[in-house]
């Protein structure tokens, strides 16, 4: 918080001008900066990773690891909406950022993020252990170079290859508590991986719209909304059996196995009836996107409740 | 600056400065029951 000056708590009061006030920001737009409604998954997920983990971690240090991944996961949201600050700018949905809004300067935004990444790393090293704090590392980099810096702007694909750093909570919790990594964490990754083109690109049907604006290549903006139904479907398709797996690998009992199928063949149903949506000659939805909206609002459920399931059978029943 | 900005600048700066106390109370806390915990487990 660059803009911090001595006066806060009964400091000497500094001659002000107009323009100080313009720069003038809120601690929620400090939080804001670190995308508060994405961090609800990545802690969730990153407390399942270390609650199926076979080795215990004493409470404190468990508490740590989970805050490192969710302050690591603002850090790379901050450093995104820094580098992201043009095209936020022309985004209906991202005008009223801190950075395009002018409460937060660009700078103060990079240091914010900076500073909040080297820190959780450095934290997580030493309140777990140094791979924990790599992999934490590594996913703070693949977010904001590879995915914001590199893919976003240029490909299509970005959703697809980008969703890999959605992934590593579980995996960074299961390497916290274990300091290894094995084959269920990788799973665990794998299924978040495939979980995410069907889940941003149901998003991306109904607000695709702002994205041509800024000029992002998602899928709809480019190869057309007939042929992003069509990959929506053939994502859910790989990602149902591969939430079998765990189950397969007998990490977990048939109760997650009979759930996991079940709450595919709805994801599936949902996938479906945007495949089927009532379309113009170029794919364009005649009822508003109704389906692609109910599919994104349940894949977030499914999410929830797949992992909930998997760690309870596994603590449980397993 | 009106006086009514100036009290909204300086509220604002006030809950800011606040919150980086909390934030490196926090810290220090946690450190410490870092250390504690690493010290049992050893």
């Amino acid at each position: 918080m660059s803009d911090v000056t001595a006066a806060g708590m009964g400091g000497a009061k500094a001659p002000l001008d107009a323009s100080s006030l313009a720069g003038a920001s809120e601690v929620r737009d400090w939080i804001t900066l670190l995308k508060p409604r994405v961090l609800s998954l990545v802690v969730y997920t990153g407390i399942i990773g270390l609650l199926v983990a076979p080795v215990g971690l004493h409470a404190v240090l468990a508490i740590t690891a989970v805050l490192c991944i969710t302050i690591a996961a603002g850090a790379a949201g901050a450093l995104n909406m820094w580098y992201d600050r043009d095209i936020d700018a022309v985004m209906r949905r991202t005008i009223k950022r801190p950075i395009p809004a002018g409460r937060i300067s660009a700078d103060a935004a990079l240091t914010y993020g900076i500073v909040l990444a080297v820190g959780s790393v450095a934290l997580m090293g030493l309140a777990t252990n140094w791979l924990a704090a790599g992999v934490l590392a590594g996913s703070i980099a693949f977010y904001v170079v590879i995915y914001t810096m590199w893919l976003k702007r240029r490909t299509p694909q970005n959703i697809v290859i980008g969703g890999a750093a959605g992934a590593f909570p579980p995996l960074i919790g299961w390497v916290a508590a274990t300091g290894s990594i094995e084959a269920l964490p990788l799973v665990l990754f794998a299924i978040i991986f495939m979980w995410t083109p069907p889940h941003f690109w149901a998003l991306a049907l109904f607000a695709h719209a702002d994205y041509e604006r800024a000029g992002v290549p998602m899928l709809p903006v480019t190869h057309g909304a007939r042929e992003t139904r069509r990959q929506v479907v053939i994502y859910t398709v790989l990602l149902v059996p591969l939430t079998l797996v765990p189950w397969l690998m007998g990490f977990n009992t048939w109760v997650y196995g009979a759930v996991a199928l079940l709450l595919g063949a709805n994801f599936l149903r949902h996938a479906w009836l945007v495949w089927r949506d009532e379309q113009d000659e170029t794919g364009v939805s005649l009822t508003k996107d109704m389906p692609a909206k109910r599919c994104f609002k349940y894949s977030i459920s499914y999410l929830f409740i797949l992992f909930g399931v998997l760690a309870l059978d596994r603590l449980i029943l397993a | 600056m009106t006086p009514e900005e100036r009290t909204i600048f300086d509220r604002r700066r006030r809950a800011r400065n606040w919150a980086i106390l909390g934030a490196l109370a926090g810290l220090s806390l946690l450190f410490y029951f870092i250390s504690v915990a690493r010290l049992l487990r050893s």
